[in-house]
């Protein structure tokens, strides 16, 4: 059989997330991958611009689903370092404890998605039915099963009463007696194990020229955590280790994912029982004075860094997200080269890709002169005209817009 | 010549069949959900299925071959019910019993799959071709065990027709026992046969789609997917008459009741397998038939030899 | 230890067990005590000062003024993103968020709702 170019995406059952993957393929085996992004761009860093920054919290929230706690803090901890403000302890447990929540929410979903990709439809329905006790203590603590909207410029919103702190520490043992079961699973599943091990290899000097982050770099032997090399919020007073393994495959990352939950309950259990009273919020300026900070937070999926430069006015100037995903992903075609067709969904899966948050900055190449050129606002706004006006339609003409006359 | 139509096209023939693979579906996906601690649909559920797909559009993509793609399913389905007519049902006495009957019935069984191939490969889509070559490799890989496990029992009864070994091992239900591993080897081939989890990668929906069946859809899809139910209600028919020795010829009714039993517990056995295993890759799969299985069923066909050899001295 | 179905024994405890399922629509859950759905606003309360739309960030809020010291509030529904900032913001705490979320509708004008 020759070579055959199949597309794996924009849509595909294998993708929860629109991407394109062309492989090339001989027979069973990947050729060639070549990965395309930016069908899930939508002008956030640019919408930032021109919103307040207590109105661009619940937009840099709503980047993406899982990871919704972790681009909010590390906005507000970036806008919290220009406005040289320090929030209280109890906020900063607060902030923590829903983190940590959301990283167990996260690991327990991608559970799910991994069983799914390989046809293991039962671990995935075991996993995510667990998911819901966590969503269950989210909405009872922050009023909402994703996005928390929990934090705020200078502290959180919402307490934590002594019953909830009860209701939650039931949950996480629930939920410790069940990840220890799947950990069981995971090394001593017969199937699962053949089809995960020795798949999309990863060693540990490819992480460091590639740049990968997260458990993909963990599952490398690589220790690199932010949670501990730039300890921020509640997380250098607590004790947990940094979980590495030496698979540097599929196998490994579903090591590490699995045992940072038991990480987390142990510092979920931590923060519950030491956490300070106080108050919840200091007092923060609408307009936050000028200057410029660089945040990094460790996202279920890794590092995830926050710039922010704001100008003395109450809209920052500019807001640059980089998430995790775009870090592991030019790792990609590299797992994918030498592999089976079979294996492509799981090794996509295995790196946790939240395409959401990835696809930030557009850059236009002509596709005939194979140019490239990088379009400003105005600019932007121009092509767009041209682009209707050749489509016959004319932007200045539309009468009508929502019901509502113009 | 009118019991005979009416046997062929009714009971326990092309209506009941349907019916009866209806049926079969539904526990299958029922106990599939309670498995997994979900609810699982009604008891309709399969028959909705049907009725809403042959009531949708049949497209047929313009590259494809359109007279090939609209006569493949209705082959696939005639010689999955042919195969039906030359299994005991309510005794030990299938329809219409002749000598060598169980290797037309495995044959008959060997046409779907061919037809899933060739379905596959008319379509023209890359999709659809991967599926169909999957399709094929597999049917190199788990045909072999599954024939070498229903030869071993019928070598010990020296006859070739299914209902020849059923009343064998009705008259010696202890003989039985020495079937056992080819019991083992037939479950397993017959999940592989089936294109289910752990061997559904023909049709691997998270890699391929589709596939072999990726542009299929409408009425074509629907008589494919009938193909399907009515292929595991003979398989696992197939496997009660001849490995499972609890007839009643003296009365048809309890005859009957015994045969529902006795298929819905090979589907138990069956859905099992498909809860607790993930997918293998297709070379993992062609490996461990030819590793694992083929051997097994070369043993029983060893027992089963030596047996005889005890019993003609 | 490797085994073949190590999820078996709990796979078949399950088949005695009740679906972990709730069966939504005939039986509704209970939204915890702080669940943010629908706004509610206390008229009696309100000053007309607007801070709730000036940090809406989807501009799903109007105050209209209807007689002396007298507001009401229109709120729609579908640019509602129900994050409760104007439940925070508001220095008299006029706007409350209930339990309601079975909101969906046929049309947009519907959507459009006095509160």
């Amino acid at each position: 059989m020759g070579k055959i170019l199949i597309p794996i995406g924009p849509q595909h059952p294998a993708l929860k997330e629109p991407e394109s993957f062309n492989i090339l393929l001989e027979g069973e085996r990947v050729a060639a991958a070549n990965v395309t992004i930016g069908y899930n761009h939508r002008g956030i860093e640019k919408a930032c611009e021109s919103r307040t920054y207590i109105q661009d919290m619940y937009l840099i929230e709503r980047i993406c689903g899982i990871c919704s706690h972790s681009h909010s803090t590390c906005f507000i901890q970036t806008v919290e370092e220009i406005a040289g403000l320090s929030i209280p302890k109890r906020a900063s447990f607060i902030r923590t404890l829903i983190g940590e929540l959301e990283r167990v929410h996260s690991h327990l979903l991608w559970l799910g998605v991994a069983g799914h990709e390989i046809g293991f439809d039962t671990l995935f329905m075991y996993s995510w039915r667990d998911r819901e006790f966590v969503m269950d203590i989210l909405a009872m603590l922050t009023g909402n099963r994703v996005n928390y909207s929990v934090n705020t410029i200078g502290g959180v919103r919402r307490d934590i009463s002594a019953d909830q702190i009860q209701e939650v520490l039931k949950a996480v043992d629930i939920l410790e007696n069940r990840t220890e079961y799947y950990i069981q699973v995971a090394y001593e599943e017969t199937t699962l194990i053949s089809r995960l091990a020795g798949v999309g290899r990863l060693p540990e000097d490819v992480v460091m020229r590639l740049g990968a982050t997260g458990p993909v770099a963990r599952a490398a032997g690589v220790k690199k955590d932010v949670r501990r090399d730039d300890p921020y919020a509640a997380y250098a007073d607590m004790e947990f280790n940094v979980i590495t393994d030496d698979h540097a495959d599929v196998l490994g990352r579903t090591i590490v994912r699995v045992k940072e939950l038991m990480e987390s309950y142990k510092i979920i259990r931590q923060l519950l029982n030491s956490i300070p009273d106080g108050p919840l919020i200091v007092k923060a300026p609408r307009k936050i004075p000028a200057g410029e900070a660089v945040t990094r937070y460790e996202a279920p999926r890794g590092e995830d860094v926050h710039y922010v430069k704001s100008n003395g006015t109450d809209m920052p100037e500019r807001v640059k997200v980089r998430a995790p995903t775009l870090a592991n992903l030019a790792a990609i075609s590299y797992m994918l080269e030498g592999g089976y067709l079979a294996d492509v969904p799981i090794v996509i899966a295995a790196i946790d890709p939240c395409f959401s948050c990835t696809d930030r900055m557009i850059k236009v190449s002509n596709m005939n002169s194979g140019e490239e050129s990088i379009l400003d606002w105005n600019g932007l706004r121009d092509y767009s005209i041209k682009w209707y006006r050749e489509q016959g339609i004319e932007l200045n003409n539309i009468k009508t817009f929502r019901g509502e006359v113009r | 010549m009118g019991t005979a139509l009416f046997s062929i096209l009714v009971f326990p023939g092309f209506i009941f069949l349907g019916l009866y693979s209806l049926i079969i579906e539904f526990v299958d996906r029922k106990l599939y959900a309670r498995f997994q601690n979900r609810v699982g649909p009604p008891w309709f559920q399969p028959l909705a299925d049907f009725i809403k797909l042959v009531s949708k559009e049949t497209i047929i993509p313009c590259e494809a071959d359109s007279r090939l793609f609209r006569i493949l399913p209705a082959f696939a389905l005639a010689s999955a019910s042919t195969a039906f007519l030359y299994i005991p049902v309510w005794g030990v006495k299938s329809l219409f019993p002749f000598e060598g009957d169980l290797i037309v019935v495995l044959y008959l069984l060997t046409i779907p799959t061919l037809t899933f191939f060739l379905a596959g490969w008319f379509s023209k889509s890359l999709y659809a071709e991967i599926g169909s070559i999957r399709t094929l490799t597999q049917l190199f890989a788990c045909e072999v065990p599954l024939f070498m496990a229903f030869l071993g029992p019928a070598i010990l009864t020296g006859t070739w027709s299914v209902s020849g070994v059923a009343s064998y091992y009705n008259a010696h239900p202890l003989f039985a026992l020495f079937n056992i591993p080819g019991l083992i080897v037939a479950l397993i081939a017959s999940q592989g046969k089936l294109e289910r989890v752990p061997f559904d990668i023909p049709e691997a929906e998270t890699e391929i789609v589709g596939g072999a069946f990726t542009e299929y859809s409408g009425r074509l899809l629907a008589l494919f997917r009938m193909t399907i139910d009515i292929e595991m209600v003979v398989v696992s028919a197939l496997i009660a008459a001849v490995f499972i020795p609890l007839f009643a010829t003296s009365l048809p009714v309890l005859g009957f009741v015994l045969f529902l039993i006795k298929t819905l517990l090979v589907v138990f056995l069956l859905t099992i397998m498909r809860s607790v295993l993930a997918r293998l890759r297709l070379e993992q799969m062609v490996n461990f038939f030819w590793k694992y299985m083929t051997p097994l069923a070369l043993i029983q066909i060893l027992i089963v030899l030596i047996l005889k050899g005890v019993l003609a001295a | 230890m490797r085994k073949v179905g190590k999820m078996l024994p709990l796979v078949m405890k399950m088949l005695i067990r009740k679906p972990a399922t709730v069966m939504y629509p005939s039986v509704k859950p209970e939204m915890p005590e702080h669940f943010r759905g629908k706004l509610e606003f206390d008229a009696s309360k309100c000053i007309g000062c607007k801070m709730c739309i000036r940090d809406c960030p989807s501009g799903a809020l109007e105050i209209e003024k209807i007689g002396e010291k007298q507001f009401k509030a229109i709120v729609y529904l579908d640019r509602c993103i129900y994050c409760g900032q104007c439940t925070d913001s508001c220095p008299k705490k006029a706007l409350k968020c209930t339990k309601c979320f079975e909101l969906a509708n046929y049309t947009r004008e519907n959507l459009k709702v006095d509160i």
